[in-house]
């Protein structure tokens, strides 16, 4: 009897309608044929295409590089394990027979394995994006707010945001040899020109976009200022901010996919480590492996272009007042 | 009567691409200590402008107004706005959006625990201390409303500056913001100007009716005075003879005297009229 009552009470939340039920494997459904067709096609055009290299990897080649890649990554980890290994017997031998000794330990230098190259490069974007970030929000701020200023950096902004990177990529690699000269430097210079490669092209979308965004705030927002008195920094902090977030993140995600996109041709063209150079170097073996394993990179610079953008995306939610806005 | 606040001969230019445009001619008004003044007119004659210039947002071409015999040039809590549309912000709660407005008129005055009870107080006064966590997007146009009145009040403001506040609020909610008005205003006794289109609120409301002519060029046509005593009671009064006389003279104010018969584009028309008469 209980039972009864409590299931006739609360049917909603138990049982999804068909209706639920339809839009979810939809959602699910569609995706998963579309894919499927997606490889079945892939498969079939590799067939058909030969290269010098042997035939375009499928799907399946695909798949067996990409173990092959990890499973190279565990070996080079293993090798690296063992050298540390064999250098602290070796040293340890050499104390015992003579403490006065003087004892060397060196680095391990194998080559950096596919996911060495992924981690290189998304330390690298991430660092590039972030420091562009950090000039290009103030910056686009302080156009937004001030129409001098815009009349007056505009052209320049114009002029500098269409620059290919592989245009800028000399210059930073003449310049950053000549200036970022250290004995004992943190970060190597190859990272430090892919870095600023990155964030020179990848300023401008988060600048215009800034800039926009605060100079469409409402109207009555800025009554509200004015009737307050509000000193700068906290009109800027309390109304101006939070009010062009949402135009602020589109400049945001926008760099974000552009700064990703440079990387790779930049460490490409630079030979700076990275997948960009993973490729490269693919490409320079020329084993009947090649192909397949720069596949594999393709749709992994793919995939983390797609995760860096969802992660925008989470930011924007967490941070932003507007729980209702469309995100796409 | 001593004016309190002070508008004489306010002129105000708009430049546009033909020339400036006198949207306002020499408008004169004194208003006492306490006193709620409306001002009505059809859309368009200027009566934000005059709300505006008061406000300091707008700055007069010729003339000016004095707040306490003190030139009025810039916007400033001691006049506050309540706005048409509220303009609360919307990331903050309602607490937050008073507390913004306190915070700036009573820093070093007010410790932070009497702030804390200024903002509940004044928020309690328009009837919204059960909704202080509650963001704009969370509560109703109504209660929007009252939160922008309780940010406006909790600035202690010398004159309270409201341009169309319940304009945009149907018709049982504006009555229910109505008496927490003349409540508020009972109690307090602010100096209050009101823009409004609504020829009953404006009688009932008010001191003084300010009635303005059309645009372009639009200045003060009549000024009647309500001498209903307070407290007023919209029920009984929609039966009293007095209340009905003032309704009818505001209502032919607007609708014989100043009939609008201008199209939209008639300022620029007349505006070309007066260059070639020139």
């Amino acid at each position: 009897m209980k039972s009864l009552t409590s299931i006739t009470h609360n049917p909603g939340p138990l049982r999804p309608t068909s209706a639920q039920l339809g839009k979810f494997g939809r959602a699910l459904l569609l995706p998963l044929i579309a894919a499927l067709l997606f490889l079945f096609l892939w498969s079939n055009v590799a067939r058909q295409i030969d290269t010098s290299l042997g035939q375009f990897p499928g799907p399946a080649q695909v798949w067996e590089q990409s173990g092959n890649l990890i499973s190279e990554h565990r070996q080079e980890r293993q090798r690296e394990v063992e050298f540390i290994k064999r250098q602290e017997v070796r040293n340890a031998e050499t104390l015992a027979s003579n403490p006065q000794a003087e004892v060397r330990i060196r680095p391990y230098t194998g080559k950096p394995t596919f996911l060495d190259q992924i981690k290189t490069s998304l330390l690298t974007v991430l660092a590039g994006f972030l420091l562009a970030s950090l000039i290009a929000i103030p910056l686009g701020i302080l156009i937004g707010l001030n129409e001098s200023v815009y009349t007056a950096v505009n052209p320049l902004i114009q002029l500098f945001k269409p620059v290919s990177p592989l245009a800028w990529l000399p210059l930073v690699t003449m310049v950053v040899s000549a200036v970022y000269v250290s004995q004992d430097p943190v970060f190597s210079k190859s990272f430090i020109t892919s870095m600023f490669t990155v964030l020179l092209c990848c300023l401008w979308p988060t600048v215009i976009n800034t800039a926009v965004g605060v100079s469409n705030v409402s109207k009555d927002l800025l009554n509200v200022s004015q009737v307050l008195r509000l000193p700068v920094l906290t009109h800027v902090f309390k109304i101006i901010v939070p009010a062009s977030l949402p135009l602020m993140f589109t400049g945001l995600r926008l760099s974000l996919g552009i700064a990703w996109m440079v990387l790779i041709a930049a460490e490409m063209l630079a030979q700076s480590p990275g997948l960009g150079k993973f490729v490269w170097d693919e490409f320079q073996n020329g084993s009947s492996n090649s192909l397949g394993r720069i596949m594999v990179a393709v749709l992994v610079i793919g995939f983390i272009g797609f995760v860096l953008d969802r992660s925008m995306l989470f930011l924007q939610r967490t941070v932003s007042w507007d729980k209702n806005a469309v995100l796409r | 009567m001593k004016s309190y606040l002070q508008l004489s001969e306010v002129s105000i230019d708009f430049p546009t691409p033909k020339g400036p445009f006198r949207a306002l001619d020499k408008v004169s008004l004194n208003i006492a200590q306490g006193e709620f003044v409306s001002l009505i007119g059809h859309s368009g004659c200027g009566k934000s402008t005059v709300l505006n210039i008061v406000a300091g947002l707008h700055q007069a071409t010729e003339g000016g107004v004095l707040l306490e015999d003190r030139e009025v040039n810039a916007p400033g809590p001691e006049r506050a706005v309540v706005f048409q549309n509220h303009s609360l912000l919307p990331w903050l709660t309602a607490y937050q959006n008073v507390e913004l407005a306190v915070k700036r008129v009573f820093n070093g005055q007010k410790s932070k625990a009497e702030m804390k009870d200024w903002i509940i107080h004044n928020l309690a006064l328009v009837n919204m201390e059960h909704a202080l966590d509650k963001r704009p997007d969370e509560i109703s146009g109504g209660m929007k409303q009252r939160v922008g009145i309780a940010r406006a009040l909790a600035m202690e403001p010398k004159v309270l500056l409201m341009d169309e506040p319940f304009g945009a609020l149907d018709a049982l909610t504006r009555a229910q913001l109505q008496d927490s008005l003349m409540e508020i205003h009972a109690d307090l006794g602010n100096t209050v100007i009101m823009i409004t289109h609504d020829v009953d609120e404006a009688v009932l409301l008010s001191d003084r009716i300010v009635m303005m002519t059309n645009g372009p060029s639009a200045s003060i046509g009549e000024i009647l005075r309500i001498d209903l005593e307070r407290p007023r009671k919209r029920v009984e009064l929609s039966g009293d003879a007095r209340y009905n006389h003032f309704r009818h003279e505001v209502l032919a104010f607007l609708y014989e005297r100043q009939r609008k018969v201008e199209k939209i584009e008639a300022p620029q028309a007349s505006l070309k009229a007066q260059q070639k008469a020139a």
